[in-house]
């Protein structure tokens, strides 16, 4: 039984965790994928329209057509729509005056009002001004799982690289084992590498699983270059592999190194790495903050090579900066892990 | 003594956690094949003793050696050469007995096979549970395996802190046989107990108290150079009796030991009539010893 093998047992003997490392980015995935999303489909809406005008018939059809809404009931006067709106009967209604079209939203929603509002625009404006166009390149569904699949990369290989093996090595000070490890003639080098190495197997797994679904399942392309992204995801593997090793020289118990990796480095991901609110629009100092995270540029990359379908040499910045992590926090890392114990 | 029968040295060390002082200045020298027991209680210090000299802790001063090694300069070669079993049960629970004593094997470069014979007495007991997982094991299983993992490798000092606490009667004592037979193959070995009647099982032993070496010497000379008489006291309320004596300006000392009193006297003091207990006359033991140091 050598080192790497050693470590390979603990994750096998621990079945429930290795379940749950290895069916959480399929469920994150479905989950993001078709449940929590930010788009909007069959929002219920009413029309009003006193004129009587057939012409605006085809206004009615083409937006049902869109899927975004489904008509569900035409009103005979204005003050009904106070009405449906409390109960809850429609949250958008159309009314087709003689010389304006005027959209009423239920804005308890806000966020889903303003979606509902740009959406509508879009398609009444196909009609009344000619010659604008919106047209949304790289993703003309405007899918929001687009947006998610390479945040969840980002998310799982953050969560099982640099969560799990600072638990790993935290839990081997906390048991004492380490102590007897340090003991002995192996070098320090060959217990992170060991420690590493099945963590990096069970990423390049899990990297599989998603791309598969996202392809597969959610209908998300690769439209860039496939291997340019494997190999992105496997630099950002060891991005995140180093950051747990850092974390667990600073922790020395379990639940600490948890913490740690769970409030200092995941919930920055999802928040700052462009994964759930786009970078840009953040406040200045946040945008600051969100340099420091590999995820963000890991994020940004992924998006760059599966979305927009670029070639590699436009994402070399990012590729940079991931490399520049690496080679800091493996380097800090290793001159802080410790070949004796502390006082 | 001569580096060639030397196999410990330990010169003035000392060591501080925060404000509390863990080591102060301790000297002391193991020879080759001996086996020297550490005795003092919890929070003397034996622990950190052991971490500098298995070179896993620095000291703030002084030097040490294991084989003639520096243990700060020349760590990496002590790390191959001795075996460390510390105090908390330090084995892999969730890997079997077999898998535990294979892998401590490979880390130090050797097989089961090459050194078997070392280990064999040991191991034989625990053989038949050979698949079941180290942390199902019993306290004394688990002290057996742990040994026989810090064996693997034939190490040339081995290093036992406390490998009997929490271990029941039974199993201490055949441990203490079975480092017996270890030393006949010249393995020197320090090994740390707050069990005072184990110490008599060593060849010589530290007797150590809050981070101060009281004395060290052979078990026998130790008792032998009890101060004074010591005598027992048996009564049938040993507390009020120990009220008593307190009181008696001839004692010099008291204390419960197991069933009965232990006395010492200011023998000048001592009038014909005036106590009405029986005092009878006992050889003292290492514990007498060490609390008559702590008395100075």
């Amino acid at each position: 039984m050598n080192l790497i093998s050693k470590e390979f047992v603990h994750i096998f003997r621990d079945s429930r965790t290795m379940m749950i490392l290895l069916v959480m980015p399929a469920i994150q995935i479905i989950l993001f994928g078709f449940a929590i999303t930010t788009e909007v489909k069959n929002v219920p809406m009413v029309v009003f329209n006193p004129s009587g005008d057939d012409s605006v018939q085809p206004v009615i059809e083409q937006l049902q057509a869109s899927g975004y809404f489904t008509l569900v009931g035409e009103l005979d006067n204005r003050d009904e729509i106070q009405r449906v709106f409390q109960e809850g009967e429609a949250h958008m209604a159309v009314i087709f005056d003689r010389d304006a079209i005027q959209l009423i939203i239920d804005a308890s929603d806000p966020n889903q009002a303003m979606v509902f509002g740009s959406y509508v625009s879009n398609i009444i404006n196909r009609f009344q001004v000619s010659g604008f166009e919106i047209r949304a390149l790289y993703n003309p569904q405007m899918k929001s799982s687009y947006n998610f699949v390479p945040g969840v990369m980002g998310l799982i290989i953050t969560l099982i690289c640099a969560m799990m093996t600072s638990i790993s090595i935290v839990r081997e000070k906390e048991k004492g084992t380490m102590e007897v490890l340090l003991a002995s003639p192996i070098r320090p080098v060959h217990i992170i590498a060991a420690k590493m190495t099945p963590y990096f197997v069970l990423s390049i797994i899990n990297l599989a699983t998603i791309l598969s679904l996202s392809i597969f399942v959610l209908g998300v392309p690769v439209t860039g270059n496939f291997a340019a992204l494997v190999s992105v995801s496997l630099l950002f593997t060891l991005t995140t592999l180093s950051l747990g090793l850092l974390i667990s020289s600073i922790a020395s118990t379990q639940p600490a190194a948890l913490l740690i990796s769970g409030m200092g480095l995941m919930m920055p991901t999802m928040l700052l790495s462009g994964m759930i609110f786009p970078i840009e629009s953040m406040p200045c100092i946040l945008q600051c903050v969100s340099v420091f995270f590999p995820a963000r540029w890991y994020v940004e990359t992924v998006r760059k090579l599966m979305i927009q379908g670029v070639e590699i040499e436009f994402a070399a910045k990012e590729i940079v900066i991931l490399t520049g992590m690496t080679v800091f926090l493996l380097a800090v890392s290793l001159k802080k892990f410790s070949i004796r114990i502390k006082k | 003594m001569d580096t060639a029968i030397r196999a410990l040295s330990v010169n003035n060390i000392s060591m501080n956690y925060a404000n509390v002082s863990a080591l102060k200045n301790v000297s002391f020298e193991v020879k080759r094949g001996e086996l020297f027991g550490l005795i003092g209680p919890d929070g003397a210090g034996k622990t950190s003793l052991f971490r500098i000299l298995t070179t896993l802790l620095l000291a703030d001063s002084g030097t040490a050696m294991v084989d003639d090694l520096d243990v700060v300069t020349d760590y990496r070669a002590i790390r191959c050469r001795i075996g460390y079993m510390p105090g908390r049960f330090s084995l892999y629970q969730d890997l079997t007995v077999e898998e535990n004593l294979a892998f401590f094997a490979t880390v130090f470069n050797t097989s089961i096979k090459e050194n078997y014979y070392l280990i064999e007495d040991i191991y034989k007991q625990i053989e038949p549970f050979k698949k079941r997982k180290a942390g199902q094991l019993s306290g004394g299983m688990k002290q057996k395996l742990a040994l026989s993992c810090a064996l693997i490798h034939k190490p040339s000092v081995l290093f036992l802190d406390e490998p009997t606490t929490g271990v029941d009667p039974v199993s201490r004592r055949e441990f203490w046989g079975m480092l017996k037979k270890l030393k006949r193959q010249g393995i020197t070995i320090l090994v740390s107990t707050p069990y005072m009647d184990e110490a008599t099982l060593c060849d010589r032993i530290a007797l150590i108290q809050q981070g101060e070496i009281l004395t060290i010497d052979t078990p026998d000379r130790i008792t032998a150079n009890f101060p004074r008489k010591l005598y027992a006291v048996e009564s049938d309320n040993n507390y009020r009796t120990l009220m008593q004596l307190r009181e008696n300006p001839a004692v010099l000392s008291v204390y419960s030991f197991g069933e009965s009193l232990h006395v010492t006297l200011n023998e000048q003091l001592i009038t014909e009539n005036g106590h009405d207990f029986q005092l009878k006359e006992i050889e003292p033991s290492i514990e007498d010893c060490f609390i008559e140091l702590l008395r100075k």
